[in-house]
């Protein structure tokens, strides 16, 4: 499968990286990241190509692909965990409100606190609920009790978990379901009030009606928050996204509004994707 | 099908003289175990009694007397081991976690095993040379030491090995959350293999309690009641080899008694570090 995707591209294929004009209803959207040139390689091994799109500003953008696309890393790259990987070298730019998180002098931490993220596999740590709720607002040296208390409630309330939990908030952040423990990763990423929030196939672990909760939670926190999320599951991008992009061996193919591409692709091979013809 | 062709007989034969023969092998190995507890308990028990704990020794000739000084030397030795080598043995466990591959933690992994299979003596004479010999005096300071040196390798592996278990997952949702390294190591890695940490320096404690050899030459022995560091400190074990070395019927009894409270106080730190682990446990899982 690798070997076969790693195969030459095929010259026939156009692969367009120059930006779309956005549908009017997405217009009102301001930028809210700007990628241009990004590249990216682990060592020798060349991950992304050349990408550049602007993600719009409180929507949410889906990137999907077949399994090793690049995605991910793409995902990685909007705040900097890719830095954890030695081999990892990153070029281009990713601009967040004008300031390019890979320029020079650029406080990577501050970055990450811009950026929250929430992870494939929900990884609450071993502590209580509140304390994994406001984990990120203790690092960043906020102490005042009813300060904290106060961040808790608004962040589980907006990851639609404050129902559930609110009468055990002491108790282990294990002893929840998968669902919960996802929504408790949103509401954690939440609490530190990112501009950004990036999720790396938050559903694939869970059950149809945890990830219908989920789902339902994406849609409200766009208000909020300019949200990209990594899907492998195609209805779910069709459902939750205002745009889609389409990467096949780490380039960007297709990049446009969510319902012209389901409908209709411009791209032969973004039409083969969703159709199922692979990947 | 025949159920009992030559060929099935065969394996059936094997099978089961495998099943016998490691059935053997366990009880082989619990018999030294058995033995152990069976004499110690046979001759220490009768031995033992309140005076034991409370009593200072007392001169020969003169039946009874306890060994007071020497359990309270122990945990003094044992404290000043687990201050020394606990904070610096987790620590050098981190620093061989997050940087793997560095040249240092290679030679710190290499140096931890060999420290690990030093004879006991060995390390006495060291702490003898290191830290006896300049102060022209043996010291609880200089046992404790010499007890810590040997926990060392013991806490320094069993940190690196749980700090690998704890999942990665733990650690880049703390990043990306916006931590430092060093506060995900501090605030989530840590903890979360914080029991089985426990564990490890409890074991390493019960083994250090029971040693002789590196206190000989540095804490000595006290036939007084001393809780100072900087002089020679009374610990059970040293005391049961002076016993049992002794041409005295009374304090042979003195040694086995003394031995007894070994035994038993291994398997307090056994039984203490189960608990302790289980209880961590039951914190991490959620059912607390």
């Amino acid at each position: 499968m690798t070997r076969e995707l790693q195969a030459p591209a095929d010259p026939g294929i156009r692969i367009r990286t120059e930006l779309r004009p956005a549908e009017p209803a997405a217009a009102s959207a301001a930028i809210g990241i700007e990628l241009r040139d990004v590249n990216l390689s682990y060592g020798d091994n060349h991950v992304l190509h050349d990408i550049s799109m602007d993600v719009d500003e409180k929507r949410v953008t889906a990137l999907i692909g077949p399994s090793g696309c690049g995605k991910s890393t793409l995902l990685r790259c909007l705040n900097r965990m890719n830095d954890l990987i030695e081999s990892a070298r990153t070029t281009g730019s990713v601009k967040i409100k004008g300031q390019d998180i890979y320029g020079p002098g650029t406080d990577v931490i501050a970055v990450r606190r811009r950026v929250g993220m929430v992870f494939q596999k929900s990884n609450p740590f071993p502590k209580s609920i509140f304390d994994n709720v406001v984990y990120g607002l203790r690092i960043g040296g906020v102490r005042d009790r009813t300060a904290l208390e106060a961040a808790a409630e608004k962040s589980l309330s907006l990851a639609a978990l404050w129902d559930e939990v609110k009468d055990r908030l002491q108790a282990s952040a294990l002893s929840l379901s998968g669902g919960q423990q996802q929504r408790l990763c949103i509401a954690r990423a939440i609490a530190v009030e990112p501009e950004i929030l990036l999720m790396d196939e938050p559903c694939s672990a869970l059950d149809p009606i945890a990830t219908l909760k989920i789902e339902e939670l994406i849609y409200s926190l766009k208000e909020r928050y300019t949200i990209v999320i990594v899907t492998h599951n195609l209805q779910q991008a069709a459902r939750v996204s205002d745009k889609t992009a389409f990467f096949w061996l780490g380039r960007l193919v297709e990049y446009g509004v969510t319902s012209d591409m389901f409908t209709n692709p411009r791209e032969k091979l973004t039409e083969d994707y969703i159709t199922g013809r692979f990947g | 099908m025949k159920a009992t062709s030559a060929v099935d007989l065969r394996r059936r034969a094997v099978s089961r003289a495998v099943e016998v023969f490691c059935a053997a092998s366990v009880v082989l190995a619990l018999v030294p175990l058995g033995m152990i507890l069976f004499f110690v308990l046979r001759q220490g028990l009768p031995a033992l009694n309140g005076a034991f704990f409370t009593e200072m020794p007392k001169p020969v000739g003169e039946p009874g007397g306890g060994m007071a000084n020497a359990m309270v030397g122990t945990l003094i030795l044992i404290g000043i081991a687990a201050l020394a080598a606990v904070p610096v043995g987790i620590a050098c466990g981190v620093y061989l976690t997050e940087y793997r591959r560095a040249r240092l933690s290679t030679a710190a992994r290499f140096s931890a095993d060999v420290l690990n299979g030093v004879p006991s003596i060995v390390i006495g004479i060291f702490a003898y040379q290191a830290a006896v010999v300049p102060f022209r005096r043996f010291t609880a300071l200089a046992g404790g030491l010499a007890l810590g040196v040997m926990m060392l390798p013991l806490i320094i592996r069993t940190t690196e090995e749980l700090l690998g278990l704890v999942p990665p997952s733990y650690r880049e949702g703390s990043l990306a959350l916006g931590a430092t390294r060093a506060r995900a190591v501090w605030t989530v890695v840590l903890p979360a293999a914080l029991p089985g940490i426990v564990t490890g320096v409890l074991v390493a404690l019960a083994r250090v309690a029971g040693e002789t050899a590196p206190l000989l030459f540095t804490s000595f022995n006290n036939q007084f009641w001393s809780t100072r560091l900087d002089q020679e400190i009374a610990s059970l074990t040293v005391q049961v080899y002076t016993y049992a070395n002794s041409p005295y019927e009374d304090w042979h009894r003195q040694a086995w008694a003394g031995a007894t409270v070994l035994i038993a106080s291994v398997l307090f730190f056994s039984l203490l570090s189960r608990f302790a682990t289980r209880r961590l446990e039951r914190m991490h899982r959620g059912t607390a």
